[in-house]
């Protein structure tokens, strides 16, 4: 069986978020990119049941849709034990042009498990995964947050409102992923960022697809009043405002 | 032309978040002047669909098929689009929680929508159909525009008002069409936790961080919790340190609410924190330092040491709810 996970290479969850050009671009001026959380705990989870499962794991593939600037982000996920990288070669725009030029490449090169994390922390959209699975026809299960390979069979938790239920699925299929999947996320040995350099990655032409949607300006949180502060030995201020301000006793 | 707004039930009820959503739906359907309908899949009573008339739906579709036990996104996306198509929807909406964010996108493509996901208003304009959306984890707000015809959006929960407005409901009976190759997924089995207040929906969340000093000393927040009918949360580390249960982290790693109130007692507000906190309405935080950063998110805040502040909190609260 082979496994690909789809990587969003983000902004730091810590950098200051600022916008240029009258509010209506992403300022990356100095930013530090990173494997989107999710997305990183998606490979470590796929390198864990590669290592337990013998040989039924050919290979961990990982691929993002992004210019060369995104690199960086695949190498690492590289140093941290996927066999192979694939850069599909085109600027991300929308949820529907990224999950369009996945799926030009599965359906030339097909994968059984397809990982993506449930969200990505810059446009916080929670789509592309669901959206590769339909373009795909493949079923998708989503709020992942347990996934095991036991005797060729494939087992899910998926976490719902109140609680967890236990999936059983045909291969191949979408798994969309998020807290739990994995505990921490692993990180690059000295040794695994020496093999990264000579480990395969290959850059994919962009294959024709639409945007359906565009940011065409962003605005800042209006900024927050100042903390009204009440004294401690006085709780019975804060008291008299769940009452008559919260309502809420 | 209609506005479609998929309701998930739960065990045949539905919830706060399913009358938002068919507000929602009915308020946007008047800005577009067409009428909201609501597609509900399962074994719903009819009295209880009949509430959704309530809040502005004037036709409710009713998909009912043995086969379906539990979410299956293939099965449930294929109906969708169905209704969709028979309805002629222009927009279809969902809710932004685990089920709205399985389907949603899955739906988008079968229709070719552009979609729009955690929007927490009505659009700006309609023509280009422009709507804004939380971006950067609640670090800035995105105007996004959508381009195709048809649309999708999900409606983040907590951020629009369920206002009632009495449409008599029509109620209608859908076959869809669907083979074995929908139900490639199979639920084996539901673990659920029925007595507790769920997080994602409660309207007042106590939550607690490092500052609350080790796993044995949460009985008086849990004790405040009960007498705020809240739900409880907590920070990164503690449910990786094991104080509490992976279940109840809160943030950018883990769930995002968006109760009324969030009260934070020891928790220093880190940013990966306050992404998943920020859509609430209003934070009240206790804290030693007086220059942690979490009180530069609250509105009300108390400079103590949690051991000290909940007890007398409790015996205030207590006191009050007597009265
Ligand atoms: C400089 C720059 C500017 C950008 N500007 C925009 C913009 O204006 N509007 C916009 O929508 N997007 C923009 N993007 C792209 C954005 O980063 C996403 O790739 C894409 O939009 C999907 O975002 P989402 O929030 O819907 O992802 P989600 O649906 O939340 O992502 C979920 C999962 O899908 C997978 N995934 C997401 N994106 C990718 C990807 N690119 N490659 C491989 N797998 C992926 C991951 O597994 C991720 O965990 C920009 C990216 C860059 C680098
Ligand atoms: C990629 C990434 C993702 C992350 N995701 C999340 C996430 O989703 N959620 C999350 O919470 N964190 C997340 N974190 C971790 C985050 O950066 C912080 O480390 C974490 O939120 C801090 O938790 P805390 O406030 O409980 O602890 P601390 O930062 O240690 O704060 C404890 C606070 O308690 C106060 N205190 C101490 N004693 C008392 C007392 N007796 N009474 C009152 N106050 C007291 C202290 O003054 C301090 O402010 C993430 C980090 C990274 C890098």
């Amino acid at each position: 069986m082979k496994i690909l996970i789809c990587l969003s290479n983000v902004p730091d969850t810590t950098t200051k978020i600022k916008f240029t050009g009258d509010n209506t671009q992403f300022d990356a001026a100095g930013v530090q990119w990173i494997i989107n959380p999710w997305d990183e705990l998606a490979l470590t989870r796929a390198l864990e049941i590669k290592e337990t499962s013998g040989t039924t794991i050919e290979k961990v593939t990982v691929l993002t849709v992004g210019k060369a600037d995104t690199e960086p982000t695949l190498r690492k996920a590289l140093a941290i034990g996927a066999d192979d990288a694939v850069r599909i070669d085109a600027e991300p725009k929308d949820a529907y042009q990224v999950a369009a030029q996945i799926t030009g490449f599965v359906k030339e090169q097909p994968y059984d498990i397809i990982l993506c994390g449930i969200e990505s922390s810059d446009y916080n959209g929670s789509t592309v995964g669901g959206m590769l699975a339909e373009f795909l026809d493949s079923p998708s299960v989503s709020s992942v947050s347990g996934l095991f390979l036991e005797n060729g069979q494939i087992r899910l938790n998926r976490e719902i409102d109140g609680g967890q239920e236990v999936l059983e699925t045909m291969i191949p299929f979408v798994a969309i992923v998020q807290k739990g999947i994995a505990k921490e996320p692993r990180i690059p040995s000295m040794r695994g960022i020496m093999m990264a350099r000579s480990k395969p990655l290959t850059v994919k032409p962009a294959v024709a697809a639409d945007e359906l949607t565009g940011f065409t300006a962003f605005e800042l949180p209006p900024p927050h009043a100042k903390c009204k502060m009440i004294d401690a030995e006085n709780v019975g201020e804060l008291v008299k405002v769940f009452r008559n301000e919260l309502k809420i006793i | 032309m209609s506005v479609l707004a998929f309701t998930e039930n739960w065990d045949g009820k539905f919830k706060k978040i399913s009358f938002e959503l068919v507000s929602y739906a009915h308020q946007l359907a008047a800005q577009m002047n067409t009428n909201a309908v609501v597609v509900s899949i399962g074994n719903v009573p009819e009295e209880e669909l009949k509430k959704l008339g309530h809040y502005g739906a004037s036709k409710i579709v009713r998909v009912e098929d043995n086969r379906i036990s539990g979410l299956i996104n293939k099965a449930f996306t294929a109906i969708i689009a169905q209704v969709a198509e028979k309805e002629g929807a222009d927009v279809v909406v969902f809710s932004h929680n685990f089920t709205g964010k399985a389907l949603a996108p899955r739906v988008a493509v079968r229709l070719r929508a552009g979609m729009a996901s955690g929007v927490n208003a009505l659009p700006d304009s309609l023509d280009p159909f422009v709507v804004k959306k939380g971006v950067f984890t609640g670090k800035a707000i995105g105007h996004i525009t959508i381009k195709s015809a048809k649309k999708v959006l999900t409606l983040f929960p907590n951020s629009v008002e369920a206002i009632e407005a009495d449409e008599n409901a029509v109620i209608e009976t859908f076959t869809p069409q669907l083979s074995d190759a929908h139900f490639a997924t199979k639920v084996l089995e539901v673990k659920k936790v029925t007595d507790k207040v769920l997080l994602t929906d409660a309207e007042v969340v106590v939550s607690g961080g490092r500052g609350m000093k080790g796993a044995d000393k949460w009985a008086p927040l849990e004790e405040l919790a009960g007498l705020l009918g809240a739900a409880i949360a907590c920070t990164r580390p503690v449910s990786d340190e094991g104080w509490r249960p992976h279940g109840e982290h809160v943030g950018q790693t883990g769930k995002i609410v968006a109760p009324n109130v969030y009260l934070a007692f020891g928790i220093s507000g880190a940013i990966q924190h306050l992404g998943g906190i920020s859509a609430s309405k209003h934070i009240i935080a206790v804290n030693t330092d007086k220059d942690a950063p979490i009180f530069e998110a609250a509105e009300y805040g108390i400079v103590g040491d949690v051991q000290q502040v909940l007890p007398k909190l409790i015996e205030a609260v207590r006191e009050a709810k007597k009265q």
